[in-house]
């Protein structure tokens, strides 16, 4: 007969290290994540293969990094949906730039991501100095890019220009694992950006408390623009580096509203919270893999695509009160 | 010297006029007590000094300098701080970072949360509150502790004039106690200008040099503790109220 015996501190420390894990808001997703992998290897051995993995990164990594901007946003207390059809506009911006009027490959690149940004500036002085709710702003902004991008491309795709590809090509999105490199770089900066730098903790407290950021001297509108600035950029950044991995300027990348909801939907996944105030980065980035194992594992155990968006929906659903659940639990467990 | 004087100053929001030909000052080493009924004016009296509103009339002379107060961080720069009514915390940040808000310590361009960290132990022990984790969020606290990290915030800020708004409000007898305590070992410093809305006048006869009454955003009266009473200004009060309910009748 066997006897157990306590360790002493044994339960204790289970006790912290549970209380640890609960009060992470990355916990619920990173659980699912994880839960969704180890069913998926179980139903299908190509799951956890080279090539699928290269899939999963590749449908990832341009999504996620439109979602790290989208964090930043939410979090501040603001909405951008016009950022998918910022990441399709870009690359004809550069386009435009290289083909009709000779600006070499690097400058128009960064011209194209210069023009996203001037969009997120323009999209956050609406909001912040008309006070026009973001949504309503964003939403014009919106239409009226998808009219710029109509109009100019009369709703043609044209070929990558020239001077980009090669090894250029190759390295902002071409290359096997570019994408996911990108999308990790940024995913790593950014998540530093917002806990370890007064630019995010500013960003919280516009979110979190508006009046009292503003009493103690922290200047919201600045705050505000400049994260409608980012998460453009970033737009702009994510569509570039599909189009170069595609091969390809089409005006479909980002397929409309897909990205834009995609990506809300990975950083709320993520535990970011619709109000502002809270929410994060790496967060962001596992419902983003969530979001992609779902699509991806679908596929390989043969379920028709009809059903992901059903699934897609539950999944946001479940996590918001998964979240709400384990607010519940931080507070409980306070201190 | 006064260290703050407030010269006619005159603010109106739309129709509505909220203070009218204002005037009071405060010297260094001096406190100041703040009286009034409720929207009687106070909060925007402080938020003029502080520099969240402009004043539409008036000036306002720091140091017998006149300043045009630009911002908040403008009237901090020369050393005007405050702790506001509605406390001014985030409640999903930490306790130490809701105390280094807007003036955070950093190494480069990232913050040296372990400085942060250890100064706000430091300034909460000194003022006797009793937080045992400061890493924890705001939300998590009770009235009396976001009451005392917010006054511990403008305190340790190197104030020079310090405006504190309703700073007993949500207190309990103890935790007040330590708010009085502080206000009057500020005082004792002698190179702090205090300025401290109040309701309990007991509580603010007890700390403050000077009381100043604002009714109907008017300064009304203006006197040396010593030469008046819980009675007396209980009665000015009542009489003011009473005006007013006369006034609306008729």
């Amino acid at each position: 007969m066997s006897v157990a015996v306590d360790k002493p501190g044994g339960p204790a420390l289970a006790r912290r290290a549970w209380t640890g894990f609960i009060r992470r808001r990355e916990a619920s997703v990173l659980v699912v994540a994880i839960a969704l992998v180890v069913y998926f290897q179980a139903s299908t051995p190509l799951f956890l293969t080279d090539g699928n993995l290269r899939n999963i990164a590749q449908a990832t990594a341009p999504t996620a990094i439109v979602a790290v901007g989208i964090v930043f946003l939410l979090v501040s207390g603001e909405i951008d949906i016009s950022v998918g059809m910022v990441a399709a506009l870009a690359p004809y911006l550069m386009h435009y730039a290289i083909d009709f009027y000779g600006v070499p490959a690097v400058p128009a690149i960064l011209l194209a991501l210069l023009l996203a940004a001037l969009v997120g500036l323009v999209n956050g002085l609406i909001t912040t100095r008309l006070k026009v709710p973001s949504f309503v702003t964003t939403l014009g902004m919106f239409y009226l890019l998808y009219g710029i991008l109509l109009t100019t491309s009369k709703a043609y795709p044209v070929a990558i220009p020239s001077s980009v590809k090669g090894d250029l090509q190759t390295w902002l999105g071409a290359g096997d694992w570019a994408s996911l490199s990108w999308c990790l770089l940024v995913v790593v900066f950014f998540h530093l950006v917002l806990t370890r730098t007064r630019w995010g903790l500013h960003t919280i407290s516009v979110g979190g408390n508006m009046l009292g950021a503003t009493e103690a001297g922290i200047r919201v509108n600045r705050v505000k623009v400049g994260n409608f600035m980012l998460v453009s950029t970033l737009g702009a950044f994510a569509g570039l580096m599909e189009a170069f991995r595609i091969n390809s300027i089409d005006p479909n990348i980002g397929g409309g509203t897909r990205i834009t909801f995609t990506a809300i939907a990975a950083a709320v996944i993520g535990g970011t919270a619709l109000a502002g105030g809270s929410g994060t980065v790496i967060g962001a980035l596992l419902g983003m893999f969530v979001l992609a194992v779902l699509q991806n594992g679908f596929n390989l155990v043969g379920v028709s695509a009809n059903p992901f968006f059903l699934i897609q929906g539950l999944a946001i659903l479940v996590s918001m009160i998964a979240n709400q659940y384990l607010s519940r639990l931080r507070r409980a467990g306070g201190s | 010297m006064d260290a703050l004087r407030v010269e006619g100053v005159a603010k109106r929001f739309g129709a509505l006029t909220a203070l009218t030909d204002v005037n009071l000052h405060v010297g260094r080493g001096e406190v100041l007590g703040l009286l009034g009924d409720n929207g009687a004016g106070k909060s925007t009296l402080i938020k003029v000094i502080c520099g969240f509103h402009r004043p539409d009339a008036g000036r306002i002379l720091v140091d017998e300098v006149p300043v045009v107060l630009r911002s908040v961080d403008h009237a901090r720069s020369l050393g005007i701080d405050t702790v506001y009514q509605d406390l001014a915390l985030v409640n999903e940040l930490s306790v130490y970072h809701n105390m280094f808000l807007n003036r955070e310590h950093r190494i480069g361009p990232l913050l040296n949360n372990r400085l942060m960290r250890r100064l706000a132990e430091e300034h909460l022990r000194e003022m006797g509150v009793d937080i045992p984790d400061v890493t924890v969020e705001a939300a998590k606290l009770s009235g009396g502790q976001r009451q005392a990290i917010a006054v511990a915030r403008s305190v340790y800020s190197a104030a020079r004039i310090l405006l504190l708004d309703e700073p007993l409000a949500a207190m309990g007898a103890k935790e007040a106690t330590i708010i009085l305590d502080l206000v009057a070992d500020l005082k004792a410093r002698g190179d702090v200008a205090i300025v401290i809305i109040a309701h309990n006048y007991a509580q603010a006869l007890q700390v403050c040099d000077r009381v100043a009454i604002l009714q109907q955003g008017r300064i009304t009266f203006d006197r040396p503790t010593a030469e008046t009473s819980v009675a007396e200004l209980t009665d000015l009060m009542v009489a003011d109220y009473r005006g007013r309910r006369r006034a609306a009748g008729g």
